[in-house]
């Protein structure tokens, strides 16, 4: 079934009470998909329809607040819009679960894929996971859920994937059975929650004598996630039968002497590539990042201490300095004298094709990098 | 019936000595009675009665941000409707001019468009007094603030009040009121009455700020007694877009609500500015009109 | 004392905070005048006015910022709290 559609079925699965949520390509399939859903009475949820992203996810913040699951999804735009929210609502602590259709930002406008949305994010204090292909997409949405509602964790989570080049494709899915997914996640157990026979205040100010520790307490829940994340990857692994106890997956990369270190639906070309150069000879790798943040830095620096090149393929810069996952690679393999080359590529929905791949392991091992790659000079 | 022994809010916040809001904020709660969720923006009211650990809330509360408290009711709007809870608990919005009518503009007319049952109650002390005294879309014509401040070529804001209440009659609210905390049993009353109205309703009630405006802070009740009588603030309801209640002045003219405060001080020194008073007189006098306040 | 995780609290602690001591001029309440209407009950930006069990009314100093309302509203006919200067 097409990716979007997947999702919605498997957030229906997931049982959020209140979805709210607005259009935005190149989402909106989900959305369409959850309200079908909802009218035809296969999700007894109450299903907003708000005016704006900025009110999606505020919508979901009092509803998660009472004491609902909740669902939001959106991309490039509408996440920018709703920025305030996002930090507003990891500081508050709540489990909220959003998709996101990773779409290029404005300006110029572009309805394509590319990643800058989420991970200009990053600093936000949400949980990011990132899908390679839609299997992983909805997967990681009933992971999500059980990683955020644990009440040591207490976090919302991004779930990204690539907008059109998952959104939008068919593939092959195996779609969860509900027993299986009421089993795995159970009902929603909120920590605290707005209820007139216990009130409390919830979102309070912070003057300077206690602001720095409540980030603090923010910044360990994150790092908490972590091993929340392999711990329940695993379980995920022995119900469902597909395992995510690893939040970084090496692919022919015990004995590479280049990794190419990606995240997100590129690492299914690369492995084609890799297959390919592999069949040439060349010792090629892929360490495939499935989550963001918490940047898994130890294992990151683990999985690549052999190599003698890293090759880092960005859909997202950093204006001004360089692509955000060479910047956290580079950080953590500080100390190892590996080369890292940060190639900047795929920006606005641009086609990475399997040659690209190659060509950019040629220029890493020739020691050429650090490039936005690809550029059409023509066009300059 | 409204218990107004109902005690909601603490003492030990920290509004200034004499706030028209705090004063008001007790009497909604009393109108609201048990029961009662409250969200509130950023401002004042939220300033002062939350410094972590200190909160003066003692019903369920909680803020967000500053222009997003209707999208957050209407979130628990949904999640109680889910949870079979919204026929016992009732969903209260407390929020100052600044959020209501300004930022939180797009929040509050989605949320009356949908139709959301929840109640929100702005409290108008005409500028966003908690950052420093700045003009709001509530501010009333010619008053000083620290953007529109009176000088040689300016005698305080240019423009009138924003109609919000009509604003949201057109959204089709079922009961829409305005109020002043001069009043408590009509203020009262009216919370009431929206709290047990289904949908969204929407009540803007006076609240004279003595720090923000410019007057000893006891006269806090005289200076709200002041503004309705002389026309430039008028109570009444709206019932499902029918204007069915006005509260009948004995009109006086406007110049001694003005002279009572510091922020329309600049209309009498160095001299009356005669025209820009006649101005604001024929805001009050069209107020009268429009609501039939003049007892004849 | 645990972090309240989302910046929580429950209620009753604004109490620790006596505003009493922001005062310049303090209330004196003579409960033989009080006509015992309420209207300063009701009207205390602070809700530190408590009814006592003759239905008169007692301020808690504890908490009065001195703002003078209760006395500016005071019925005329009872006019049973008037302001008094704090003595430092």
């Amino acid at each position: 079934m097409e990716g979007s559609i997947a999702i919605a079925e498997t957030v229906r699965l997931c049982r959020p009470q209140v979805i709210s949520a607005y259009p935005i390509t190149p989402q909106t399939h989900i959305v369409e998909g959850l309200a079908s859903i909802v009218a035809d009475g296969r999700l007894d949820a109450e299903y907003i329809c708000v005016e704006s992203e900025f009110s999606a996810l505020s919508a979901c913040i009092g509803a998660s607040a009472a004491g609902s699951r909740v669902y939001s999804a959106t991309t490039s735009q509408g996440l920018a819009l709703m920025a305030e929210v996002v930090f507003n609502s990891a500081g508050m602590r709540l489990p909220i679960v959003m998709g996101i259709a990773n779409r290029a930002i404005s300006a110029p406008l572009s309805i394509w894929n590319d990643q800058q949305d989420s991970i200009m994010m990053r600093d936000s204090g949400w949980i990011q996971l990132y899908a390679e292909d839609n299997q992983e997409a909805i997967d990681m949405h009933i992971l999500a859920y059980k990683v955020c509602e644990d009440h040591d964790i207490l976090l919302p989570a991004f779930v990204c994937f690539d907008g059109f080049i998952l959104s939008h494709v068919y593939e092959p899915i195996d779609l969860p059975s509900q027993e299986l997914v009421d089993t795995f996640l159970g009902p929603f157990n909120p920590y605290q929650k707005l209820d007139v026979n216990d009130p409390i205040s919830l979102g309070m100010y912070a003057t300077p004598e206690y602001y720095l520790e409540f980030r603090y307490e923010h910044d360990k829940a994150v790092h908490r996630a972590a091993e929340a994340l392999k711990k329940y990857g695993k379980e995920f692994g022995e119900v469902f039968g597909r395992d995510y106890s690893e939040l970084v997956v090496g692919y022919k990369l015990e004995d590479a002497e280049t990794a190419i270190v990606a995240m997100g639906s590129i690492c299914g070309t690369v492995k084609d590539a890799i297959d390919e150069m592999r069949a040439d000879g060349k010792k090629v790798g892929l360490l495939n990042l499935r989550c963001f943040r918490p940047f898994p830095s130890t294992d990151v620096a683990k999985a690549l201490a052999h190599v003698n090149t890293i090759a880092v393929l960005d859909k997202n810069v950093s204006l001004g300095a360089k692509g955000a996952v060479a910047i956290e690679i580079k950080e953590a393999c500080y100390g190892s004298n590996i080369p890292v080359y940060d190639y900047i590529l795929g920006l606005g929905g641009r086609d990475v094709r399997k040659r690209d791949i190659k060509k950019i392991v040629e220029l890493a091992e020739k020691g050429e990098g650090d490039m936005f790659y690809g550029l059409r000079e023509e066009v300059l | 019936m409204v218990d107004r022994f109902i005690e909601n809010f603490d003492c030990g916040h920290r509004a200034c000595g004499g706030c028209g809001a705090s004063a008001a904020v007790r009497m909604i709660l009393k109108g609201a009675g048990k029961n009662t969720i409250v969200v509130s923006p950023t401002g004042c009211l939220e300033v002062f009665s939350t410094p972590y650990p200190e909160t003066a809330w003692k019903t369920p509360w909680i803020h967000s941000l500053f222009e997003n408290s209707s999208a957050v009711a209407s979130g628990i709007e949904a999640s109680l409707k889910k949870q079979g809870r919204l026929d016992k608990e009732k969903i209260l919005v407390i929020g100052g001019d600044g959020a209501t009518v300004d930022i939180g503009t797009l929040c509050i007319s989605g949320a009356f468009e949908r139709g959301h049952d929840f109640t929100y109650v702005c409290y108008d002390n005409e500028a966003y007094m908690n950052t420093g005294i700045q003009r709001s879309g509530a501010t009333p014509y010619d008053a000083d603030t620290t953007t529109s401040p009176a000088g040689v070529c300016s005698t305080g804001n240019n423009r009138p009040k924003k109609d919000l209440p009509q604003i949201l009659v057109a959204h089709g609210s079922p009961y829409v009121a305005t109020a002043s905390m001069a009043y408590p049993m009509d203020l009262m009353k009216k919370v009431e009455t929206a709290m047990n109205t289904k949908g969204p309703c929407y009540i803007q009630v006076h609240t004279p700020c003595c720090t923000g405006w410019g007057y000893d802070g006891a006269k806090t009740m005289e200076i709200g007694r002041m503004a309705v009588e002389c026309g430039l603030w008028a109570n009444y309801e709206i019932v499902n877009g029918e204007l069915t209640s006005a509260k009948k002045v004995k009109r006086v003219p406007v110049d001694d609500y003005l002279k009572a405060q510091k922020r329309f001080r600049h209309l009498f020194k160095p001299v009356r500015n005669d025209a820009e008073i006649a101005k604001i007189q024929a805001i009050a006098d069209k107020n009268a009109k429009k609501y039939g306040i003049d007892i004849e | 004392m645990t972090l309240g995780i989302g910046c929580t609290a429950r209620p009753g602690n604004s109490r620790n905070n006596k505003t009493g001591s922001w005062r310049v001029f303090y209330p004196v309440m003579d409960t033989e005048k009080c006509t015992k209407c309420g209207t300063c009950q009701l009207i205390c930006p602070e809700g530190c006015i408590n009814q006592n069990p003759d239905k008169t009314y007692s301020i808690d100093l504890d908490f009065c910022k001195g703002c003078g309302m209760c006395a500016e509203e005071c019925p005329d006919k009872a006019k049973a709290i008037h302001m008094v200067k704090e003595e430092k």
